[in-house]
């Protein structure tokens, strides 16, 4: 499958103002609580944790810990779970009892965010899980919705969203690709 | 001794399509291998990739609670026609966290004892559905001519005297962790050559990723052909230099790795006595104090203490032993999860 970006429907600009409001609807929603702590879906969805915890930081004056999980070890189509080595979880304090606010970079199916829960709960029982995502693109197959979405974007099966972060890509972007068979004159 | 041929491997990536993250491949992606033989089948992006994996696996290992369903529903069958107790149990606990089941066939207690030939065992096997067959064996290629025969993914655990592929994962990984990027590293490799499958994983792996080789050990000990001075290039071994003095061998090593004197094949009479041995080839803290300053050392188990390794060294600062029986339990969940996890498309 080759691939070729249609538009891009988030700048740099965008991305930041969204991950700014993000952050003040966490803390609104989690008044006060200390406790809070930010667990960011790998590889994208850590850098987002972040960055919405370096904006906590700022605004409010206390860091939440980030943590970061790959829930590939607990998804229902090891098929494609396969493709990526698994990469470590890592979980700085215990979740006993605290508010979690599980970040991704795309909800999709929702299968990802499944798997996500099952792997959170084997590092203790959180008080509260809430889900932040920077892109909605829809298409659920399981009943899950979002708590705090940056951008709610349509779109068709055939399209991809590709989300690119300077931690890792050349520039803070998110573009909308359309999948076309190889050698459809893409 | 001839390698058993590369054919039951399949290379190549899978069609690598982006994920639901949105997420462009492009972290090396895990290779579509449909058995682990032996090194030889597998291309340094492959070896990348399981190694890369083991160190998620490994983060698994050290968690409160040890099990995950990633192969949830599958049945791994361990069949074991030689002892062993690391290995095997390495592979139940890499299969048991990884949630599937794990049958572990006793061969004294099995049909095999009646006579029951390695391509019938097999076939039954195969009838009950198993999802992954773990096996280990006295004759070299014994692997290779199950996995000609059977659909589930065969993992060699040991043939002969031909391969130790999780072995030598697990010694990659060790070294990765202790040493970077291997590419240029200086690995000292002493003992029993001849008769080890360690030895010989182990060299390919090691040249794989780049790595000069040494390797020491008694004339009697290694392979026909391969003399100090010699390369052994011609036998397929490239970049591995012999060298016949143990201390000029350990000289200025990123690494040392003992390898066990077989005592249950030493009646052949390749050695004098365990002392002269000792006396000659054995890693002592003096031998050890020769190699690069925190050099790690490593020994793939059971330890002869006091004759290939003196028991000073063997727990010492700079014994990775330990470590080592840890790693493979993290590579062989690795490994097994690449096999498992590919569903029944064949």
């Amino acid at each position: 499958m080759a691939e070729s970006i249609e538009r891009v429907v988030l700048t740099p600009d965008e991305i930041r103002r969204a991950l700014a409001r993000i952050s003040h609807e966490i803390l609104e929603r989690n008044a006060g609580d200390h406790g809070l702590i930010l667990v960011g879906i790998q590889t994208r969805g850590v850098y987002i944790a972040r960055r919405l915890a370096a904006n906590i930081e700022q605004f409010e004056g206390f860091a939440p810990p980030v943590g970061s999980l790959d829930p590939r070890l607990y998804r229902d189509d090891p098929e494609q779970a396969s493709v990526h080595p698994v990469r470590p979880t890592s979980i700085p304090v215990s979740l006993e009892d605290r508010p979690v606010v599980l970040v991704d970079d795309v909800l999709f199916t929702g299968r990802t965010v499944r798997a996500a829960l099952n792997a959170l709960s084997d590092f203790g029982r959180a008080s509260r899980i809430q889900f932040a995502a920077l892109v909605d693109r829809g298409h659920r197959e399981l009943p899950i919705r979002p708590d705090f979405v940056g951008k709610n974007i349509p779109t068709a099966h055939d399209e991809r969203v590709h989300v690119k972060l300077t931690e890792v890509d050349e520039i803070d972007q998110v573009d909308l690709v359309r999948l076309s068979p190889v050698g459809a004159g893409a | 001794m001839t390698s058993p041929g590369k054919t039951e491997v399949t290379q190549g990536n899978p069609a690598s399509t982006p994920d639901e993250q949105g997420i462009a491949s492009s972290e090396a992606t895990a290779p579509a291998l449909r058995h682990l033989l032996d090194i030889d089948s597998l291309s340094q992006a492959d070896v990348t990739a399981i190694l890369d994996s083991a160190e998620g696996m490994l983060e698994v290992l050290g968690r409160d609670v040890k099990k995950t369903p990633a192969l949830r529903g599958k049945t791994i069958v361990t069949v074991f026609f030689e002892n062993s107790t690391r290995t095997r149990i390495s592979f139940e606990e890499a299969g048991k966290i990884l949630g599937a089941d794990v049958i572990n066939v006793s061969v004294s207690a099995s049909s095999v004892s009646k006579g029951e030939s390695l391509y019938n065992t097999a076939l039954t096997l195969q009838a009950m559905q198993v999802d992954a067959l773990v096996m280990r064996h006295p004759h070299s290629g014994a692997p290779h001519f199950v996995a000609r025969h059977v659909n589930a993914p065969v993992v060699n655990a040991g043939d002969g005297m031909h391969a130790h592929p999780t072995q030598a994962l697990l010694d990659l990984f060790t070294l990765r962790q202790k040493l970077g990027d291997l590419n240029g590293k200086r690995i000292t490799i002493v003992g029993d050559v001849l008769y080890s499958r360690v030895a010989r994983s182990d060299i390919l792996a090691l040249t794989m990723m780049g790595a000069e080789v040494i390797v020491c050990g008694p004339p009697t000990l290694l392979p026909v052909g391969w003399k100090p001075g010699k390369s052994p290039a011609e036998y397929g071994y490239e970049d591995v230099k012999i060298i016949g003095d143990v201390d000029e061998a350990v000289t200025g090593a990123d690494a040392v790795m003992t390898l066990r004197i077989q005592r249950e094949r030493q009646d052949a009479g390749h050695l004098p006595d365990m002392r002269e041995y000792s006396n000659r080839y054995g890693i002592n803290r003096r031998r050890l104090a020769l190699a690069k300053p925190g050099a790690p050392l490593m020994h793939p188990g059971p330890m002869n203490e006091g004759v290939e390794i003196s028991s000073e060294v063997a727990h010492g600062a700079q014994s990775v032993v330990e470590q080592q029986v840890r790693n493979g339990v993290a590579v062989r969940m690795a490994v097994l999860y690449m096999l498992c996890s590919r569903g029944k498309e064949q």
